[in-house]
Order: C-alpha cells, then sequence, then structure tokens
C-alpha cells in the first residue's frame, strides 16, 4: 500500500525511461550522418532538444514540490518520474553529443549534468536507507523528548553535584555549557557532542581531590571503569556522598546514550539533505550552462 | 414570614439575566438569585480576552440586555451596567439549595446561606456548567483558596497547594511547578482518572522532585495565618497521621456537580438516565412542575442568544402576554416554499400528524427539531443521497415516496407518507448503504444528526420506534434475497439489541455458539488463540455479521469476537435461524460460501506472523472507530515535513497535523491526525453545531464555531487546536522572483503577533474536502511514506507489510 519511489505505479517511470533509452539507442545505430555522430546531426538536435526539454522539467520538480495545492499528480508521482527519467538523461545526452568531449562550455555542461544526477543517485539511497535506521536509532521517542530528557538530566545533575564538591559541581557545570547538539555541517555529519568529556573531566577530578587529600592515589589504570572507581571511592568518602557519585555518574552515563543517539538523529537527518545543497544549486548552473551552450552552438557555429 | 416574590429566577446567565432586566423593565416583582459574587458565572469564566459570537446569526435578539459578538470583557461591562440601570433586584451570594412546591402553588425557595423566599413562579436558568465542587472542610472559601486557574505565569516563588487528582489538577500543577513550590493532595494512591499523557507526566514530576504529593491524603481544614512567612496552613489527613502544610495558596480542582440532581430534586423529570437527556419543557418553557420555568443550555439551548431570547419570553408567558417566539420567523421562512399551509403551529401540527414518529414529541421539541432540520421538496427523480456517501442526516417523509434503489434487485423498495430513512447511517455512523431517489410529490423533513440524536435520548418511544425499523431493516437488507417476510419477520422477532465496551468479547472460541450478531455500532476484532497468544486475523466494520459458522454445522466458536470500540449489535437467536437455514438452501448456500472465504484470508493472516500484530496495534491506537486515517511508514519518511508543510499551506497556515507526534510499531507510525471517527467524539458538545461530516467522511468545522473549545477537550487523539487566521502570504512566483517572504512551507507569521482575538477558532483536519486533488499531505509527501486508508483495508494493509 505504501509505494516507494521506485516502485510507485509499478515502476512505470522506469519502463517509460527504458523505452526511451532503447528508441534512442536504435535511432543512434540506425542513424548514419557519413561523420562521427555529434550533436550537429539532425538526430544530434533531436536527443539534445528531449535532453533539454527533460532538463527544463526536472529542474520544475521543485516548483511541483512547493505548489500544495495542484492537481497535477502526486509529488512522489513527480519524484519517481524525476529520478527516472533524470537517469535516462546520461544515455540520452551521451548520444546526443555522440561521445565527443573537449576542453569547452558543452562539455562542462555534461560534466554539471552528471554531478546533478550522480548527487540525485546518492539522494535516493540515501531516501531508501536511512529513515530504517532513524526510526531504530530513536526507540520510538521524539527528537525534542530527548532534548528535553537531556536538560532535564542536567538539571539534576547539577543539584547532584552541588552535594557532593565544589569541583564536581565546576566540572558538571562545564560539561554543561560544553554540550551541544546539532552545530555545523561539519559536527552534524560526524555526530560528535560533548558528552563524553564530562565523564572524563569527573575522573579527573576526583583523582585530584584524592591526591590533595592526601590519601594514597587511587591506582585508576586507564581502562579501568568509572563504576569501580566509585566502589573504590566508597571506601573512603561518607556514605551519602559517595551514593551521589554514583547517581549522578549513573544519569551523566544516560545522558551520554542520549546525546549520542540525538546526534545520530541530527546526523541522519544532516545527511539526508545535504546532497541536496549540491543537486540543486549545480543544477541552476546546468541551467545557465545550458543555455550558455545552446545559444553558442547556435550563434557561433 | 419570608419575603414573596410574583416571579424568581435562579441564576444569571444569559437566560435567567434576560428574564430579570425584562421583569425589571415591566415593573415586575422579581428576585433574581445567583450564586456568586458576580453575573454570569459561565461567561465570567470565559478565558480573559475570549472574542464571544453571537451565532446564530440569523436569530434576532430579543431582550432588554445588549448582546453582540465581543469581548468578554465588554460584554460583562455592559450586562452589568444595563443591570443596575434596569434596577434589576439582583442578590450575589445566593446560591439556591431547594424549591418546594406548596400544595397552594407557592414555592419555597431555601439559600445555601440560610436565607428563604417565597415566589409564584421560578425560573431556572442555571446552566449546565455545574457547581465548582469546593473543598468542603473550614477555610474552603478563604481569599487564597481558589477553584479556578486562569494563567499559572501569573504565580511565582510560592508555595501552592493543588487538591485534585484529574487531569485539570494535574495540568495545573505542572504548569505551576515551573516558577512554584507546588504540593499535590491525592485522596487515591495512583492518578488512574486522568488521560495517559497526564498521568505519565505528574508521575514523572513527583519521580523527580518536582512535585510533592500526599497520596491517600485529604484536606481536614485550612486557616489564615496572621503571623509568619506564610499567609496560610492546611491541615491534612494522610495515611500516616495529620500532616500540616504552611502555604500561599490552594487550588482545588475537585470537578463540577452537574446539575441535574439539583433539578430532579425539584420534582423535574428528565426522560431516561442518559447524561445528554434534557428535561421536556412546553412551548412556554413550563416543566412538568406546574409555575417552575426552565430556560437557557439546562433546556437544551446551549447558545447566549437562545436563552437571552427565552429568558424574555418566559417573563412574558408567565405574566399572561402572548408573544410569538423569536424563533418564528426563522420557521416560517422554512415554510415557505410548503404551499397550503397555514400558520407555523399549523404546519407543525401536520407534519407531526403526517410522521408517526414525531408524534410522540413536545411542541417545543417539535420547534426545536424544525428549526434544526430542513424542508426539501426534491423533483421526482431526484437523488437524495448516494449509497456509499457518508452523510448521516436523517429524513422523515411528509407527503409523497421515495424510492430506494436496492443493489441486484430490479424493483426499488418504496417508502411512503409516514415512513422514514436514513437511520443506518446515523445509528452505525458509516456510509450510506442505498442509494435514495425522490418519488413524485415528494416532501421530505432532513434532521441534522446532532438534533435526531438529542431526540433520541430524550424521548424514549422515538428511541423504540427508530431501533425496531432499524432491526428489520438490517435483516431485510441481508437475507431478504433469499427469505420472505414472514421468515423476516420471524427472525426480527428473536433479535436483541446488545452493547459492548471496547476489549469485551462478543463470544469466545471454543463456546457453543447459539446467535448470530449483526454490528451495528462500532467494530469487532477477530482474532484465535495460537500458542497462548491472541493473533488477531481480521477487523470486522459495522454493517457486517459474524457467528454464523457455529450455526451451520460445527458448534463451537472458531474464533473469538471482540469490541474493538464500543459497539452496538444485534443478536439473532441460533435456534431460530438454524430453524431457518435449513428450510431456504440458497441462503445455506451464500453463507457457506461467505464462510470460505473468510476461512481463506484468516488463514493466510495466520500463516502470516506479525500481521495480526499490526492490526492490534492499529485497534489499540483507536484506529477501530476511524473511518479514514493517516499512516506512515517510518522506512519511508524522510522527515522531511512537507505533509504538515502542505497542510498548513492549504490552511491558512495551521497544520491540522503533527507529524512526529505519535505512536510506531514495526515501522508503521500512527501521527497525531484526525481519524474521521464514525462517531467523532468531537461532535458531542459543539454548542453551535459547528462540527458536520460532508458526503465523503470528512469530518469538519463549519464557520459558525464559536471557539468554546469543547471539541479539543472531547477528542480523544488530540487533533484539534484553537487557532487564529493567519495574514496572506504572497504567492510562490512572487516570493520566487521577488524574495517576497515567507515562502511555501516556511513558518507562515508569527502567531503571537495576530493580536485579533476574534479569529481564535477550532482547527482540525477536513481531509482537504475543499481541494480538488485530495488530502494535501499524502500528495506532498515525496517518498510515498504518507498513505490514508480505512480499517477496512487493515487486514490487507497487513499483509502488505510482511
Ligand atoms: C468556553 C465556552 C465558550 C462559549 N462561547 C460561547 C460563544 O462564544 N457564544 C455563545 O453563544 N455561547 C457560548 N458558549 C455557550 C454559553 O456560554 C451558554 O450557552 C450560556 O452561558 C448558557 O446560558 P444559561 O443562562 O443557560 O446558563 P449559564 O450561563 O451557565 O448561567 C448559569 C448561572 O447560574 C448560576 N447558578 C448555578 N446554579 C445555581 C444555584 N443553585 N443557585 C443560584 N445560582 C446558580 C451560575 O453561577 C451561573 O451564573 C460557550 C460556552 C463555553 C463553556
Ligand atoms: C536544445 C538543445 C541542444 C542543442 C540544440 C544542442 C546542440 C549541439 C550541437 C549543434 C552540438 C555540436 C557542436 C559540436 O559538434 O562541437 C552539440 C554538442 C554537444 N552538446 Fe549539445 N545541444 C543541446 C543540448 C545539450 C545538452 C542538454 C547537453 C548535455 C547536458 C549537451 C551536451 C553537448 C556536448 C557535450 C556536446 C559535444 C561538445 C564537443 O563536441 O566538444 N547538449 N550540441
Ligand atoms: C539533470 C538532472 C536533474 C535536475 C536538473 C534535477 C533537479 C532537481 C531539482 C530542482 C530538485 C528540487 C529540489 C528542491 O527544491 O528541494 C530535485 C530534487 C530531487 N532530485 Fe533531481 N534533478 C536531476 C536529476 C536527478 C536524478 C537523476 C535523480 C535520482 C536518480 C534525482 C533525484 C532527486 C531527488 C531524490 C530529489 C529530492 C526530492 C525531495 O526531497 O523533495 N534528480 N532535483
Ligand atoms: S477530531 Fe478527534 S474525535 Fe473528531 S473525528 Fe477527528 S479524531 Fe475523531
Ligand atoms: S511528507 Fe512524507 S516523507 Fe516527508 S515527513 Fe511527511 S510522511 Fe515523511
Amino acid at each position: 500500500m505504501h509505494d516507494s519511489i521506485l516502485t510507485h505505479a509499478k515502476s512505470r517511470y522506469l519502463w517509460i525511461s527504458l523505452g526511451l533509452c532503447v528508441i534512442s539507442i536504435a535511432l543512434y545505430i540506425w542513424h548514419d550522418p557519413g561523420i562521427a555522430p555529434n550533436g550537429g546531426t539532425w538526430l544530434g538536435y533531436t536527443l539534445g532538444t528531449v535532453a533539454a526539454l527533460l532538463i527544463v522539467w526536472l529542474l520544475l520538480f521543485g516548483i511541483r514540490k512547493r505548489s500544495y495545492s495542484t492537481t497535477m499528480g502526486s509529488t512522489l508521482g513527480w519524484l519517481s518520474a524525476h529520478v527516472y527519467l533524470g537517469t535516462a538523461l546520461i544515455l540520452i545526452a551521451l548520444l546526443h553529443c555522440g561521445f565527443q568531449f573537449g576542453w569547452n562550455l558543452h562539455t562542462l555542461t555534461l560534466v554539471l549534468m552528471l554531478i546533478v544526477i550522480f548527487s540525485g543517485f546518492f539522494g535516493v539511497y540515501t531516501y531508501l536507507r536511512y529513515p530504517t535506521l532513524m526510526t531504530r536509532n530513536r526507540e520510538s521517542a521524539t527528537r525534542d523528548a530527548m532534548l528535553d530528557e537531556i536538560a532535564e538530566i542536567d538539571q539534576n545533575a547539577l543539584s547532584l553535584a552541588d552535594g557532593i564538591a565544589p569541583e564536581i559541581h565546576a566540572v558538571v557545570l562545564r560539561s554543561i555549557e560544553n554540550t551541544r547538539l546539532g552545530g555545523g555541517v561539519w559536527t552534524q555529519l560526524r555526530a560528535r557532542d560533548g558528552s563524553d568529556i564530562a565523564i572524563a573531566r569527573i575522573k579527573v577530578a576526583i583523582e585530584k581531590r584524592e591526591t590533595q587529600i592526601g590519601a594514597p592515589p587511587p591506582s585508576m589504570q586507564a581502562g579501568q571503569t568509572i563504576l569501580a572507581m566509585v566502589d573504590f571511592l566508597a571506601g573512603r568518602a561518607d556514605d551519602k556522598q559517595s551514593e551521589a557519585l554514583r547517581k549522578l555518574i549513573d544519569i551523566l552515563s544516560r545522558k551520554r546514550a542520549l546525546a549520542t543517539r540525538v546526534a545520530r538523529d541530527i546526523q541522519y537527518q544532516a545527511i539526508m539533505e545535504i546532497w541536496l545543497y549540491i543537486h540543486v544549486p549545480l543544477s541552476i548552473g546546468l541551467l545557465a550552462a545550458l543555455i550558455g551552450h545552446i545559444i553558442s552552438v547556435f550563434f557561433y557555429w | 414570614m419570608s419575603e414573596r416574590f410574583k416571579i424568581a429566577i435562579i441564576g444569571s446567565g444569559p437566560g435567567g439575566l434576560s428574564a430579570a432586566a425584562r421583569a425589571a423593565e415591566r415593573n415586575v416583582s422579581h428576585v433574581l438569585l445567583e450564586a456568586e459574587a458576580h453575573l454570569s458565572n459561565t461567561i465570567y469564566l470565559y478565558q480573559k480576552g475570549k472574542y464571544v459570537m453571537d451565532e446564530p446569526g440569523i436569530l434576532p435578539l430579543r431582550s432588554p440586555i445588549p448582546f453582540e459578538a465581543g469581548l468578554r470583557e465588554t460584554i460583562l461591562d455592559r450586562w452589568n451596567e444595563t443591570c443596575a440601570r434596569l434596577k434589576v433586584n439582583v442578590r450575589h451570594r445566593h446560591e439556591v439549595a431547594a424549591i418546594n412546591r406548596r400544595d397552594d402553588g407557592i414555592f419555597e425557595i431555601r439559600c445555601q446561606n440560610g436565607n428563604r423566599l417565597e415566589a409564584e413562579a421560578v425560573v431556572l436558568g442555571i446552566g449546565l456548567q455545574g457547581n465548582l465542587r469546593k473543598l468542603g472542610v473550614p477555610g474552603e472559601d478563604l481569599p487564597f483558596v481558589q477553584y479556578q486557574l486562569d494563567d499559572p505565569d501569573a504565580y511565582e516563588g510560592e508555595t501552592i497547594v493543588v487538591v485534585g487528582a484529574g487531569d485539570a489538577a494535574i495540568e495545573n500543577a505542572i504548569a505551576l511547578a515551573r516558577q512554584n513550590n507546588v504540593v499535590i493532595i491525592n485522596r487515591k494512591d495512583e492518578f488512574g482518572r486522568a488521560k495517559k499523557g497526564n498521568e505519565s507526566a505528574i508521575l514523572k514530576a513527583i519521580d523527580d522532585g518536582l512535585i510533592e504529593c500526599y497520596y491517600n491524603s485529604a484536606p481536614e481544614k485550612v486557616e489564615a495565618l496572621s503571623a509568619g512567612r506564610k499567609p496560610g496552613r492546611m491541615i491534612l489527613n494522610t495515611a500516616n497521621g495529620r500532616a500540616q502544610i504552611l502555604l500561599d495558596r490552594v487550588i482545588a480542582r475537585l470537578g463540577a456537580t452537574a446539575p441535574r440532581g439539583f433539578v430532579e430534586a425539584c420534582g423535574v423529570v428528565f426522560p431516561n438516565k442518559d447524561p445528554a437527556s434534557v428535561p421536556a419543557i412546553s412551548a412556554q418553557y413550563e416543566s412538568n412542575v406546574k409555575g417552575l420555568y426552565i430556560v437557557g443550555a439546562l433546556g437544551g439551548y446551549p447558545l447566549i442568544k437562545q436563552a437571552m431570547n427565552q429568558g424574555y419570553e418566559v417573563v412574558e408567558y408567565i405574566t399572561g402576554t402572548a408573544v410569538e417566539p423569536a424563533d418564528a420567523p426563522l420557521l416560517k421562512a422554512k415554510f415557505s416554499n410548503l404551499r397550503g399551509i397555514g400558520s407555523v403551529e399549523q404546519a407543525l401540527a401536520q407534519i407531526q400528524k403526517n410522521v408517526p414518529v414525531l408524534s410522540h414529541i413536545t411542541p417545543l421539541q417539535m420547534r426545536e427539531f424544525m428549526l434544526d432540520s430542513d424542508i426539501r421538496t426534491p423533483a421526482e427523480g431526484a437523488v437524495i443521497f448516494e449509497r456509499n456517501d457518508y452523510t448521516n442526516s436523517f429524513y422523515s417523509i411528509v407527503e409523497g415516496e421515495v424510492r430506494i434503489a436496492v443493489e441486484n434487485k430490479p424493483h426499488p423498495i418504496v417508502l411512503r407518507r409516514g415512513e422514514f430513512f436514513g437511520e443506518m447511517s446515523l445509528i452505525s455512523g458509516r456510509r450510506r448503504s442505498a442509494t435514495v431517489l425522490a418519488g413524485a410529490n415528494c416532501v421530505l423533513v432532513e434532521t441534522p444528526r446532532r438534533s435526531m440524536n438529542r431526540l433520541i435520548n430524550s424521548v424514549e418511544a422515538v428511541k423504540a420506534e427508530i431501533d425496531r425499523i432499524f432491526i428489520m431493516r438490517a435483516i431485510q437488507s441481508r437475507f431478504a434475497s433469499e427469505a420472505s417476510s414472514e421468515q423476516l419477520a420471524e427472525m426480527a422477532a428473536s433479535a436483541t439489541l446488545q452493547r459492548y465496551k471496547a476489549g469485551d468479547y462478543v463470544f469466545q472460541e471454543g463456546e457453543d455458539g447459539d446467535c448470530l450478531q449483526l454490528v451495528r455500532v462500532g467494530s469487532l476484532t477477530i482474532s484465535r488463540n495460537i500458542g497462548g497468544k491472541e493473533i488477531v486475523l481480521t477487523y470486522v466494520a459495522a454493517g457486517n455479521y459474524v457467528g454464523e459458522m457455529a450455526l451451520m454445522g460445527e458448534s463451537k466458536r472458531s474464533a473469538s469476537a471482540r469490541a474493538a470500540i464500543a459497539t452496538e449489535t444485534i443478536r439473532l437467536d441460533g435456534p431460530v435461524f438454524k430453524r431457518l437455514i435449513s428450510r431456504i438452501p440458497a441462503l445455506r448456500l451464500r453463507l457457506q460460501k461467505e464462510f470460505k472465504e473468510r476461512t481463506a484470508a484468516n488463514l493466510a493472516m495466520q500463516s502470516m506472523p506479525g500481521g495480526g500484530d499490526i492490526i492490534s496495534f492499529l485497534m489499540a491506537q483507536g484506529a477501530g472507530e476511524a473511518t479514514d486515517i493517516l499512516l506512515i511508514d517510518e522506512s519511508l519518511c524522510i522527515r522531511c515535513d512537507n505533509c504538515e508543510k502542505a497542510c498548513a499551506e492549504t490552511h491558512s497556515g495551521t497544520s491540522r497535523l503533527d507529524r512526529e507526534a505519535g505512536p510506531t510499531f514495526a515501522n508503521v507510525h500512527v501521527p497525531t491526525s484526525c481519524r474521521h471517527c464514525e462517531h467523532p467524539h468531537c461532535m458531542k458538545d459543539c454548542p453551535p453545531d459547528a462540527l458536520r461530516r460532508a458526503p465523503n467522511g470528512e469530518v469538519f468545522i463549519n464557520d459558525n464555531c464559536i471557539g468554546c473549545g469543547n471539541c479539543e477537550r472531547n477528542c480523544p487523539y488530540g487533533v484539534i487546536h484553537m487557532a487564529s487566521k493567519p495574514p496572506k502570504k504572497p504567492g510562490l512566483l512572487q516570493w520566487l522572483l521577488l524574495g517576497r517572504g515567507p515562502g511555501p512551507g516556511e513558518a507562515p507569521y508569527d502567531p503571537d503577533a495576530v493580536k485579533d482575538p476574534k479569529a481564535k477558532k477550532a482547527v482540525k483536519c477536513d481531509m482537504c474536502k475543499d481541494q480538488a486533488g485530495g488530502a494535501a499531505c499524502v500528495r506532498a509527501c515525496p517518498t510515498g511514506a504518507a498513505i490514508r486508508i480505512s480499517p477496512e483495508e487493515f487486514p490487507a494493509y497487513a499483509q502488505s507489510r510482511r
């Protein structure tokens, strides 16, 4: 009942595109211009025109997508056709120029087109793959709910830290100030968040305190878990404090898990969007180059 | 001896106030008794700055008190002024506790504050809001004890004790806890009465230490303190003895007592136990207690203007002045296309005479019925409604005849003068089962769902008659092609109506089958116990029957049938039915064929692990009462929110769906969006009857919405919002070429910037009934993640998603 971009209407546009390709190839093989096939023959002109019209139509998808009350088919149908016909364009354009390339505007047009198309392929791949990953990662919470919970944990962590020691409070506070989710494109794509650092810093602060107190420095190897550390401390600090410390580390671990999930959520979303930043501007560039190409072949040829 | 008046008016709502003002204007001795310290408590309690609407627009106002659409504050100010100018004899803080009619016809009225009065006639205008329950302990009226909370942000840094465990108490407590120290007092040890979301929110707030909760506790008294930092304290009885809380404020949210008990104690009779029923009153608004009149919402008229007109009229009637009711011109206009009928009264009487179902109702009910209804005189052959339309109005045939086109039958069924039709969709909430065409000279009365339901709830005889015909026709439509009319009558005679709550078993696997069940309201799921787990096999919508198989050979039920939502069935007695099929081989053959198809479908489902789980999941989300539900496949949804943008763009800037909110199971996500319920909860309590159903099933809100918020509260799925209309956006090309913001799909406007309160009305999904292309959300989804389906398609849907 749900159709994907690829299966929409029994993949009608796949068949249409294949048909278009077959006809183009047949014409290309049958056509014998006498010289090497190129854009200047009648078939070249025809295929070029078809390709140019297709490009204009592909660009119109940006408008269709925003025409919410149009009666011209569903967005899904348009996108399905966009994907398949856009792909057929590779072949049609190549046949148009008869596989002749040079360092000129014509070939630039072709290159731009290919980049746009291949970025489109990447887009389709992300659309089919990432939604499922996203759902799994969210475990049926919404992103806002996760962010709310993080804010709440921060609050609780502060009040717990308050009861332990000023150093710990300062560390927790700093880590809260440093937690940044989202951020620039790169941070979004790398899915980093600052929550690991908090736990590491607490560890350092405790170590420092222990040495200050003059107690034999606890033998904390690098690999030792934070919980083992708490157990170790439980022996000396008073009960209430170590209890609070254990709680603090508990909720900070929870926060870390949450923050990782939020960061990954943002990452997935960013990946699903980032390619459009290539696809769309370059498609505008393509339009400009195409106009240049057409004008140049008409006037300077 | 206590004071004596000619008219005692109880309640200073629009109805009572208008009556008292008219009495004052005419110098009739009167008293207006109001429980509160101000006039018109219901309107006083509207949100600050609420824009009050004067629906129905066509009804003229007849009252010495002015009223036109405007701000709550303006209206209340003008009412206070007029009341003072006319020297209305109002007594505030006089809550009436008892009314007693003496044998000499004089009423004795006793107020809560001990005052007693006498009156020759009583006008009861106490509305339907009921009285807010107070704490019921000493100190309940102290200035810092309040029973209402307008703006939680108005308080800061206070210690506030919230008493109560319902939704209002929880919502207030959580909102207040943002800036205050909040303690909540719960009589029980859980918050089971609240909505799910509120329950988990309060438990979490308590867990996190944001709110302190005293379980199993009740206030013993509240006292004002003169020394110390806090103005008061509350003494509590807790499970572990007494406790004291020093506090700044008490907010008690204990609900309201419905006025019905008080009204019944006055001697007024209600037709039945249904809380929606209203007492029968005469055309002069007199109840069954002579001299006791009822006006306004209590009498079933839930709008301000109606109440005010009645207040005026009732004083005229009591003083013996004949007036034509204010709605007379409206009625006259309705009858204008009927020739040969004299006065409005004659026309009403004629209709009642011609249509026996309506003969049981009082003249006032008849007036109201006709005010809401329309007279139709369709040309011969015109379509009245089509099969599969979703309309739900009810038709009575006053003159002429109609023809019902039945599938697979050459001859239509003819209904004649006095009969009615349309009851099937009215009751089941489902599509029309046949097309109805007008016959010669046909005159019909078309009545909307709400008025008809009110009549059915108020007049037992109407209900009985409609149910009888419903059963007869339901049986006819299933078995008429094989059985004779005597055989059908025999079956109908054995039929009974049964009700089930959501989750109840209609029958269980392995039981002896002794009946056939026709679903008339609601829906069922069919399940089998497989390996200790209940596996849902399919979903049965209203209009279908279950349980025939056990009557045709195997005598044990092969599966369980369970109500998915509140459900009503027609139970056909097993032995009678068995006798019938043994006599009619054609019927037996048909049933066997249907059974085979069902079994095959069930087997397919059973062999497909997980399929039934999807149906179960959907049912748990209330999809069983849907007619059309938006589902999102999360494995396709790229979270672009194009669906929401499309909704907002096509519906004046506010999206009516929240894509992200809502549960997900096996990648099937049920967003927060209207399901266009068979029996929409939102319609339950809409004063101007603005919620309607369109022929294609869309439940939508008409422009005459008064913004009271009842539908928002009544919808269990949280899909109605109150919103104002945003300014217009520039067109697509202007945005594209000239950069005029905001563009398509961009946040349309700053909602707070819209200061015009006029616009706050309820908005909800109307399934894009005004969009030529259909639902915008689905059409805008680029990946095919969003679809809309109806419950009949659930089994196929579940199978499509292995
Ligand atoms: C939120 C909201 C918004 C609404 N908006 C609109 C709107 O915009 N336009 C519109 O036309 N309608 C609106 N309505 C409906 C309208 O408020 C009611 O139809 C109208 O108030 C009914 O008037 P009434 O005189 O019957 O009773 P009410 O207005 O309910 O008045 C009853 C009065 O009786 C008093 N009383 C009760 N019991 C006793 C007693 N035992 N002794 C003494 N006094 C008593 C009460 O304190 C109260 O003052 C709205 C309703 C609500 C809830
Ligand atoms: C109306 C549409 C078009 C017309 C009239 C047209 C016309 C021509 C002509 C006349 C030539 C021959 C020039 C030569 O041989 O050097 C040519 C070449 C070419 N065209 Fe087009 N063309 C069109 C659209 C396109 C499109 C859509 C593309 C690709 C995106 C394209 C890419 C090329 C390339 C790569 C060459 C070969 C350039 C070279 O030989 O170095 N053309 N075109
Ligand atoms: C030269 C060819 C193409 C051009 C000019 C083009 C142009 C566009 C434009 C203008 C948009 C609108 C983006 C927006 O407004 O947000 C778009 C979207 C898109 N295109 Fe292309 N495209 C081309 C080829 C392709 C191909 C070959 C594919 C895939 C195989 C593809 C896949 C997509 C997808 C998936 C979208 C996103 C739809 C959405 O998320 O709303 N495109 N394209
Ligand atoms: S608004 Fe709510 S109650 Fe009304 S039809 Fe929609 S889902 Fe049902
Ligand atoms: S439009 Fe479709 S893909 Fe986009 S958010 Fe809505 S359901 Fe998901």
